[in-house]
């Protein structure tokens, strides 16, 4: 065990694991988390805290992630590259330890340009594979950057992103090798639309003996509309959707929304079929309220319940530890 | 720029790199950071790498790591390969009209014989000290350690 996080030990209990994002409130309210966390919380086994995603301001990544941890839920904290330098970083890395949070996961980050920022200074000191082999040389040799040790190190089960839905395609599955090679124990992979794409990937990652290594939980999520697709497509970086999918949407008319869910809930049936995926990384924005229902209906809830869980961890479905 | 498309020939451009890091340590013992020789090779790097591969002068030139294309040319300065928000046509998500540079540095790396497996060597994070010093000096004195203490594991 890196961490013993709930969402390690069901990873390794070979439980097929569903992770979710939490929108980060833009407000400094607890309580603005707790009830964005009530709605996905029984139905995942972590809640992901976005580190100012789309490059705009949010409550702060640690802040959400201590404050589900609180609450009872295991987090997982979005660590990226764009907003911080290394001795921030390394400080940061503490605190979540200290904070009692064991998911971290290391990201590049978009560029300031896609947000209400764009004038802001891009930091880039690192990238997502320094970030992680730094975070484990302070885990695994208890020292910073630097060489200067640490009396406690942090117990951290580490995380990286992984987009197979981009170019350049045939680099995807060495890039992941690369990030392995860095530290990663687990992926979650940008939005799912094309399961032939995402075939391919893992036909080349299972050849490479590359899901023994690590454990791939693939992004999916619900489309509103047609017009949310293509706005995705336009301006979320990273985000392929094809136009099979969008003729969907627009074919359901007004019942666009129910289709979408309709669209996710398939998404999530085929990925488990495919050999070395172990869970779904849920990316409900603004539409969390469908979550528990798609995932019930893909068949994936209760949450399994874990053997010796301390009381500090969230177990899913029955606890009522949070309300 | 006729010289830029010498980068779509990254098996002449290796052979150029070994030539001349071979040539330079020749003269090692004159070759220190500092003073009045670094400025003129901080001069001529500029200009020769400039034309041919809009080198930033990071100092710390990786260029055989990453398919003899500059990293520091992409707009997150990534040098350990391309982000995730590439675009479906191969370029770039910040810079919408400009070919990502991972995408050509992979693409290179594919036609390099003696460097092509390099770029799945984990780079360290750049010594942002090294910045607009001369990577040819750097590379062969041996005081300049590019790489933080504590990285190799």
């Amino acid at each position: 065990m890196r961490s013993g996080s709930r969402l390690e030990r069901v990873l390794r209990s070979g439980h097929f694991a569903v992770t979710a994002e939490l929108l980060s409130p833009d407000s400094a309210d607890p309580q603005a988390v707790i009830d964005h966390a009530k709605i996905i919380g029984d139905s995942c086994d972590a809640i992901n805290a976005t580190d100012a995603s789309g490059a705009q301001a949010h409550m702060s990544n640690v802040a959400v992630a201590a404050l589900l941890r609180q609450a009872g839920y295991d987090a997982v904290v979005q660590l990226a590259c764009r907003d911080r330098n290394r001795i921030a970083m390394q400080a940061d890395l503490l605190g979540i330890g200290a904070l009692d949070i064991r998911n971290v996961l290391c990201l590049t980050g978009d560029g300031v340009g896609t947000g209400d920022h764009p004038e802001a200074r891009p930091v880039f000191d690192m990238d997502s594979i320094t970030l992680l082999r730094t975070a484990r040389i302070l885990r695994d040799k208890g020292q910073f950057l630097s060489g200067r040790p640490i009396d406690s190190p942090p117990r951290l089960f580490l995380g990286a992103a992984s987009n197979p839905f981009v170019p350049p395609y045939d680099f995807r599955p060495l890039r992941l090798k690369k990030k392995i090679g860095a530290g990663a124990d687990f992926i979650q992979t940008q939005y799912c639309f094309d399961i032939p794409r995402l075939q391919s990937f893992m036909e080349t990652v299972c050849d490479m003996g590359l899901h023994e290594r690590v454990f791939i939980l693939v992004g999916v999520g619900p489309l509103r509309s047609a017009r949310v697709a293509y706005w995705m497509r336009d301006n979320i970086p990273g985000v392929a959707i094809p136009d099979s999918v969008i003729r969907r949407l627009l074919g359901a008319g007004k019942r666009s929304r129910t289709e979408g869910k309709r669209i996710c809930i398939e998404m999530i049936q085929q990925i488990r079929e495919i050999p070395g995926i172990a869970g779904v990384h849920v990316m409900a924005y603004r539409q969390e309220e469908l979550v528990p229902e798609i995932l019930n209906e893909a068949g994936l809830l209760p949450r399994p319940r874990l053997k010796d869980s301390d009381r500090a961890f969230h177990d899913g479905g029955a606890s009522d530890d949070h309300g | 720029m006729a010289l830029r498309r010498l980068q779509d020939r990254p098996r002449i451009l290796e052979v150029a790199y070994v030539a001349t890091l071979g040539a330079l340590r020749l003269f090692r013992r004159g070759l220190n950071p500092g003073g009045f020789v670094e400025w003129f090779f901080v001069k001529g790097e500029k200009v020769s790498k400039g034309i041919i591969f809009n080198c930033q002068m990071c100092g710390d030139c990786v260029l055989h790591s990453t398919g003899m294309t500059c990293p520091m040319t992409c707009p997150k300065n990534l040098r350990n390969g391309p982000c995730g928000g590439v675009r479906q046509n191969g370029n770039c998500e910040i810079v919408p009209d400009m070919r990502c540079v991972w995408v050509e540095a992979w693409d290179r790396s594919q036609r390099m014989k003696q460097f092509g497996k390099e770029i799945h060597t984990v780079l360290a994070p750049t010594d942002r000290r090294l910045e607009g010093t001369s990577s040819w000096i750097n590379d062969i004195s041996p005081n300049v350690t590019k790489r933080p203490a504590g990285w190799s594991e």
